[in-house]
């Protein structure tokens, strides 16, 4: 079984997979169900677009799990399931991987609660870790190399999942979403997010961003990251674009192209996975490992060369210093 | 307290009053900001008057920072849940001296959706700046959507989404209303990290609502001009 650890030893950069949720609503999905249903109910559709992740190029391949802690599936009657639907997923995974005929590393997506912490919400630490522990555990049934961590804003979140994960002895990726000013919507800046959760114990194989608003404001998030960080292993997945409504689905704005051009600049910026999420089709993905195996590393790029070649940021690029308090408008 | 020095709130003047709430709303501090509201009624402020003055008005500083990027969630959190604990004084002695007020909105965030977080912000910002707020929580289907339409007849619609999976509800909800003729009486809003301008117009929507702030200005603009509106009509 290839490891991730393993593959970052052998490999300047992996190429991990593009979206789930906007696949699958390609392949039937409605709006407002859940995509980890269909790891029990349409398994043939998710082994289809694990495939196709695979066919064209990819390396890691995240698990249907995005949404599958007990919170979120409750929402869906389905938290007493919560263990099989996570095993499933990544069993589905697991077989697509080792039928790859080369190394593919199947990753435990675990994404956020949707709830907040004390003092603003419910969880506590414990109550998190029980929440992530129970989905990990699953996803290890099923054949899961690594814990993916994504999507997530506050800290706390992160530190109680990237716990669980070492509860149930599996390594871990943590990669936060940069979303509002170039911060997370609870204000962590990619430098606070990098330094901050690359010193957990056990650490963390790697950090980065995914989701948030668009590749150019992706990209400034991982040269703030790189740039506090240097010895940590840094994760690109960025959204293929923005979303646009169209007869009926839901089209990102990013082309093929543009989704390479972003991929060359993800490496050249100092990242060693790059992947896309939101509206990351597979064509996208093929034309992103082209890029990648085309790619000589060029020089770190600043913000005026990603605006350049991927377009405008959509927030103004991350501050370089300060905690969420620092910038405060205090009136004496 | 910042700076160590006790302020003793009941010893300031009006003026010095209602800008210190501001600053203890920025802060969260709620005791604070109930304390200031009941010095200013028991100095004869109306109900209305110290809504406005010190709590919309403190809200709508959160709101700039907020929208600038100088302020984020859990501070905007904090300042909301102090601005409550304000609103939970006046509001009954708004309802009983006959206030005015903004309008009606329903707000929930969409079916698959438990995303609620800015949700709630929206609705605590828009009740801060005068709203009657009706939050019908997470996973709203277009059913709870009508029903509470029927009941409560709202000005505006509010929805909510956060995930790529569920924003295309909105589309089905606004094409639920359409069917039924009541899409032209309501304003319909949308708002959610993934959405945006473009997107809000493809699924019929009246406004996009980029953050709670910029929610509040919007939807106090398309009231009032709802009402132009039907004054012109």
């Amino acid at each position: 079984m290839p490891t991730l650890q393993a593959m970052l030893k052998q490999r300047p950069y992996l190429l991990a997979d593009g979206a789930t949720g906007t696949n699958l609503f390609h392949m039937g999905l409605t709006s407002g169900d859940a995509p980890e249903i269909w790891n029990e109910e349409h398994p043939d559709r998710i082994k289809a677009l694990y495939k196709m992740f695979v066919d064209a190029g990819a390396d890691i391949i995240l698990t249907n799990t995005f949404g599958g802690n007990r919170r979120r599936l409750a929402l869906h009657k389905a938290d007493g399931r919560t263990h099989d639907i996570n095993a499933r997923a990544a069993k589905l995974a697991r077989e697509v991987a080792d039928a790859a005929g080369r190394p593919v590393v199947v990753a435990g997506s675990v994404g956020p609660t949707g709830e907040l912490f004390q003092p603003l919400g419910p969880l506590d630490h414990e109550e998190a870790m029980a929440v992530f522990v129970e989905q990990i555990e699953g996803l290890k049934a099923g054949g899961a190399d690594v814990i993916w961590i994504e999507t997530m804003s506050a800290l706390e979140e992160m530190k109680a999942a990237a716990a669980a994960s070492a509860k149930c002895g599996m390594p871990y990726t943590v990669t936060a979403s940069f979303d509002t000013a170039g911060r997370t919507m609870m204000g962590i800046t990619p430098e606070a997010f990098a330094e901050t959760i690359s010193e957990l114990d056990p650490k963390p194989l790697a950090v980065g961003a995914n989701c948030g608003a668009g590749a150019s404001d992706t990209l400034g998030s991982i040269l703030a990251m790189t740039a506090a960080c240097s010895d940590i292993v840094v994760i690109s997945k960025a959204n293929a674009g923005i979303p646009r409504y169209h007869e009926g689905h839901i089209h990102y704005s990013g082309t093929p192209e543009l989704m390479a051009s972003y991929a060359g600049m993800a490496i050249d910026a100092g990242a060693r996975i790059i992947g896309g999420c939101c509206g990351t089709s597979p064509e996208h993905l093929a034309g992103m490992r082209k890029a990648l195996d085309a790619h000589t590393k060029g020089a770190r790029p600043d913000h005026e060369a990603i605006r350049e070649k991927i377009g405008p940021f959509l927030h103004k690029p991350a501050p370089t210093s300060g905690g969420a308090m620092e910038g405060r408008r205090r009136r004496t | 307290m910042a700076g160590g020095d006790e302020i003793i709130l009941k010893d300031l003047d009006d003026a010095a009053l209602v800008e210190q709430m501001h600053q203890d709303l920025y802060d969260g501090l709620k005791d604070e900001v109930v304390e200031g509201v009941n010095i200013l009624l028991g100095r004869g402020w109306t109900p209305y008057k110290t809504l406005t003055e010190s709590l919309v008005e403190g809200m709508r500083i959160v709101g700039i920072d907020f929208r600038d990027g100088i302020l984020f969630v859990p501070e905007v959190l904090l300042a909301a849940n102090a601005m409550k604990a304000g609103m939970a004084v006046l509001r009954p002695l708004l309802i009983e001296s006959g206030a005015p007020r903004q309008g009606k909105i329903v707000i929930g965030t969409v079916k698959g959706d438990i995303h609620d977080i800015g949700k709630n912000l929206v609705g605590m910002m828009l009740e801060g700046a005068g709203f009657e707020v009706v939050d019908l929580g997470i996973n709203t289907d277009v059913d709870k959507f009508l029903a509470a339409i029927a009941e409560h007849k709202p000005d505006i619609i509010g929805m909510s989404a956060l995930l790529t999976t569920t924003m295309p509800y909105m589309k089905v909800v606004i094409d639920t209303l359409k069917e039924k003729g009541l899409r032209d009486e309501l304003i319909v809003m949308v708002g959610g990290a993934p959405l945006n301008e473009d997107f809000a117009k493809a699924v019929g929507a009246d406004a996009y609502g980029r953050d709670a702030a910029v929610t509040v200005e919007l939807a106090k603009d398309l009231l009032k001009r709802k009402h132009n509106q039907r004054v012109g009509a």
